[in-house]
């Protein structure tokens, strides 16, 4: 067992002439509770769809536990124990919520249940934990934006991920629902998940994070502890401007 | 085996069990001829409906696959003489395999670049059996029908019941893919592939599996056609009615489940059969586009939906949107 | 094949391949540019070549019917994409499939309608230049191919040239890159895209013309064409009018050398081979973004 977990060398994304990364490398530790910082368009969601499986990079690798799965699509690397949440919640919408969280459970853990009574429990205890099973019967179309965001955290959880990388999961919630989520999320990292969080919200960043990566244009300008990062002359310069 | 399995289990026996009682106490043979072909439908719409509406790729060349089971029979037939669980078995193979074929050509595209390769396939396969002298061509050929077994007064009626029992096996077939985890695959691929994938649904192998399980039962559905007609000849096994019937009677039967094929098939082929007789076949075609375009509008859920609002309109609980099944 | 052959071949080919970039110059906009599943697209050709066939009974050149017909195609095009767009653009998911179902289900009633007014039988135009060709060293050109030639040129140029040029054709482009930052600018996204299909339509009036002017036509006609038109609009570009031409031009010769190598009965694969090509190796086309 590896301690290193996840590992990106070199990584490069080009959109046509748009290099979105540009010879990235880091790695993450097993256990490890990662931050992942950068103004809008710094290449940090595309960075994330390069290690989930979403895109391929021009150059560069992307090792989950010292093997290469640079290529492998990404249900293979769901497979693997890479989970994510999408920016955007990303519900399939013509099926109930239960049915949402079973889908992870049929293909990433268990495999070929016959019906939806193979997997209920298991799914209704996951909606248990995120507050949703009051809605388990609804179809996904009618939830509100936080439970979206609670489903999109509920669906990672249910592929029983060895690493899991959140994508702005706080973005628009007020701050008792930051602090809702911000417990699951710690209490994860207790039951040894690795996560990696993208976040905008620096208090969660602050209080959730042991080491924090600051991206900028496509690539690492600084990284550290958090109380380091906050006062790191290149992260300011990139938010604040001074 | 769940309760509902069995519940559809045996109602299928029932329905089969029924047909062939039919046989034995209907003397009108002109019925047995038009019961065939709704039950065919059945087995075209339902085929139709495990690709289209479980995964959103419409497939615009269901008479290639209908025509190339019932030409994969015909051929055997000619040189072998072989027997009709032969010709099914063969007719499956076949058009299993030009689904998968049809399939992995275009199945990481877009939906509408696969339809356009369905038409691409219509083309196509109506230009080699054309072509193809052995099997008549474009004049087309005859096909003796053999004596039928004891139990049966007649072939035709013998090919019902075969045809009822391939209905049932097709709607089987598609409430398994409905109610099971390739079901929930399937939706969640047509719901947003990207976030499928995440999920670990493999997106490409499960669209393959649906493109050849749909392609086998559309050509199980042709398999028996030349003996059930004692003639074959491209124009009628090509026909656009086979297209636009196989996409036609899901949509307006409703998408969702596997009844609504079914439902759909029943309902438009019935009423075909009925309005052939008194109006000429291209209106009655017509009729067919016309009803698909208000229902695509109007009802996208098609009847089934339409009932179900009915029902929700009644009762004040609104009823889950996923976990009701049949 | 002989040197003698192929060059007929590829002269044959390039005066094919004008007039596949005719047929497809309309798709190029609606599938290409604005993304409508529009696979009705070949039937509205065979429409505007039935409209040529029957203004011919009153005995109006084809090409000066297609002109003619041009303006109601153009507003049958504006009601339609209004349509659509009402109908199916504004919803969520599930959408593709009923959009795509819906064409589909315009096609077959065409398609069928046309079969009820006017029989399968397949139906001619007649012109000074059908029938006629111009000797040029050995070779045979026809006439009709000429004229066809020439007005795809005309075609693809004239709209090139709207595209790039005027207002309403700028903010057709603009609409296919970013429909929110035109909104903003003050312009309406439904409106210009609507502005843009009606065009796409009225296209369809003149090549519709083109189509009975190079052979006879027939109701079912238009899905021997679904395969072309949407090679040749994937293979261009999405959206560019001279990618429309030289993609025309590649598909016709590829066909006619395949025709003449190969025999008919390949032809209808020499396109959705092409397609499928392009879509593996390079979906953006030739002139795409």
């Amino acid at each position: 067992m590896s301690e290193r977990l996840l590992e990106v060398r070199g990584l490069t994304k080009r959109f046509g002439g748009f290099a979105a990364l540009s010879e990235v490398s880091l790695s993450v530790q097993r256990g490890e509770r990662l931050g992942l910082i950068g103004p809008n368009g710094s290449g940090k969601t595309t960075l994330i769809n390069c290690i989930a499986g979403a895109l391929r990079p021009e150059g560069g690798s992307v090792l989950l536990e010292g093997a290469e799965v640079t290529t492998l699509p990404a249900h293979r690397r769901a497979r693997l124990g890479i989970a994510r949440s999408f920016q955007i919640p990303r519900p399939f919408p013509s099926m109930s919520v239960v049915e949402n969280v079973a889908v992870p459970l049929e293909y990433v853990v268990h495999r070929h249940s016959l019906h939806l009574a193979d997997v209920h429990a298991e799914a209704m205890d996951i909606l248990e934990r995120m507050g949703l099973s009051a809605r388990a019967g609804h179809p996904a179309s009618a939830l509100s934006q936080v439970e979206l965001r609670k489903l999109e955290l509920a669906r990672a959880l249910a592929a029983r991920p060895v690493l899991l990388i959140l994508d702005e999961v706080m973005a628009g919630l007020s701050a008792v629902e930051v602090d809702e989520v911000l417990a699951i999320v710690l209490r994860l990292s207790g039951q040894g998940v690795t996560i990696l969080m993208v976040e905008h919200i620096m208090r969660a960043i602050m209080q959730f994070s042991q080491r924090v990566i600051c991206l900028d244009a496509g690539r690492i300008i600084a990284e550290g502890p958090p109380a380091q990062i906050v006062d790191d002359g290149a992260v300011r310069r990139v938010y604040l401007g001074v | 085996m769940t309760v509902r399995w069995r519940m559809f289990l045996a109602g299928g026996a029932l329905l089969v069990l029924g047909a062939a009682l039919l046989t034995r106490l209907v003397d009108n043979e002109y019925f047995f001829f038009a019961a065939y072909v709704v039950l065919q439908f059945v087995v075209l719409a339902s085929a139709w409906n495990i690709l289209g509406g479980f995964a959103g790729y419409v497939n615009f060349g269901s008479a290639a696959f209908f025509a190339a089971g019932a030409y994969t029979a015909v051929a055997l037939l000619k040189a072998f003489d072989a027997p009709l669980p032969v010709l099914l078995l063969a007719a499956m193979l076949v058009t299993a395999t030009m689904g998968l074929l049809v399939g992995a050509l275009t199945l990481r595209l877009r939906g509408i670049f696969f339809s356009i390769a369905t038409v691409a396939i219509a083309v196509i396969c109506e230009t080699v059996v054309v072509n193809w002298a052995y099997v008549g061509g474009a004049r087309g050929t005859s096909v003796l029908q053999p004596a039928p077994a004891e139990l049966f007064q007649t072939y035709t009626r013998l090919l019902f019941v075969l045809m009822a029992l391939l209905a049932v096996l097709a709607a089987g077939v598609a409430r398994y893919v409905q109610v099971s985890w390739i079901g929930r695959g399937l939706r969640a691929i047509r719901d947003d592939e990207q976030a499928a994938e995440s999920l670990g649904v493999p997106t490409l192998r499960l669209k393959l599996f649906a493109a050849t399980v749909s392609g086998g039962l559309m050509g199980l559905a042709g398999a028996p056609f030349a003996l059930y007609m004692g003639f074959i000849e491209p124009s009628s096994v090509f026909s656009l009615n086979y297209a636009v019937s196989a996409l036609a009677m899901p949509i307006i039967g409703g998408t969702a489940s596997w009844v609504g094929p079914v439902l759909g098939a029943v309902l438009l082929a019935s009423v075909q059969q009925v309005v052939t007789v008194t109006v000429s076949s291209e209106l009655n075609v017509l009729i067919v586009g016309v009803l698909l375009v208000m229902f695509v509008v109007a009802a996208p859920q098609g009847l089934l939906g339409l009932i179900a609002r009915l029902r929700a309109g009644r009762a004040p609980a609104k009823p889950a949107a996923g976990e009701r099944h049949v | 094949m002989s040197p003698d052959l192929l060059l007929e071949a590829l002269v044959a080919g390039v005066l094919l391949g004008a007039f596949y970039a005719a047929v497809s110059v309309g798709l190029s906009l609606a599938f290409g540019l604005l993304e409508v599943p529009h696979i009705a697209h070949p039937a509205f050709l065979v429409l505007g070549a039935y409209g040529a066939w029957l203004l011919g009974q009153y005995a109006i050149d084809p090409l000066l019917a297609g002109v003619l017909l041009a303006p109601l195609f153009f507003v049958f095009g504006l009601a339609i994409y209004r349509f659509y767009h009402l109908v199916f653009e504004r919803r969520g998911s599930d959408t593709g499939l009923r959009g795509l179902a819906f064409f589909f289900g315009v096609a077959f009633i065409i398609e069928v309608g046309l079969i009820l007014a006017f029989g399968v039988d397949q139906r001619m135009a007649e012109a000074p230049y059908i029938g006629e060709s111009l000797a040029l060293g050995e070779m045979r050109l026809p006439l009709r191919m000429l004229v066809a030639f020439g007005v795809a040129l005309l075609l693809t140029l004239g709209l090139s040239l709207y595209l790039s040029r005027s207002f309403p054709g700028r903010a057709i482009r603009a609409v296919a890159q970013d429909q929110v930052a035109l909104a903003l600018m003050g312009a309406d996204p439904v409106r210009v895209k609507q502005w843009a299909f009606g065009i796409a339509t009225a296209t369809c009036a003149v090549a519709g013309a083109l189509l009975i002017i190079v052979g006879p036509v027939e109701p079912g006609q238009g899905r021997l064409y679904i395969g072309r038109t949407f090679c040749v609009a994937v293979l261009a570009g999405l959206g560019s009018m001279p990618g429309t031409l030289a993609a025309g031009l590649i598909l016709g010769v590829a066909e006619s050398v395949v025709l003449t190598s190969l025999g008919a009965s390949w032809a209808p694969a020499v396109a959705f081979g092409i397609l499928l090509l392009v879509l593996a190796v390079r979906p953006t086309g030739l002139f795409g973004r």
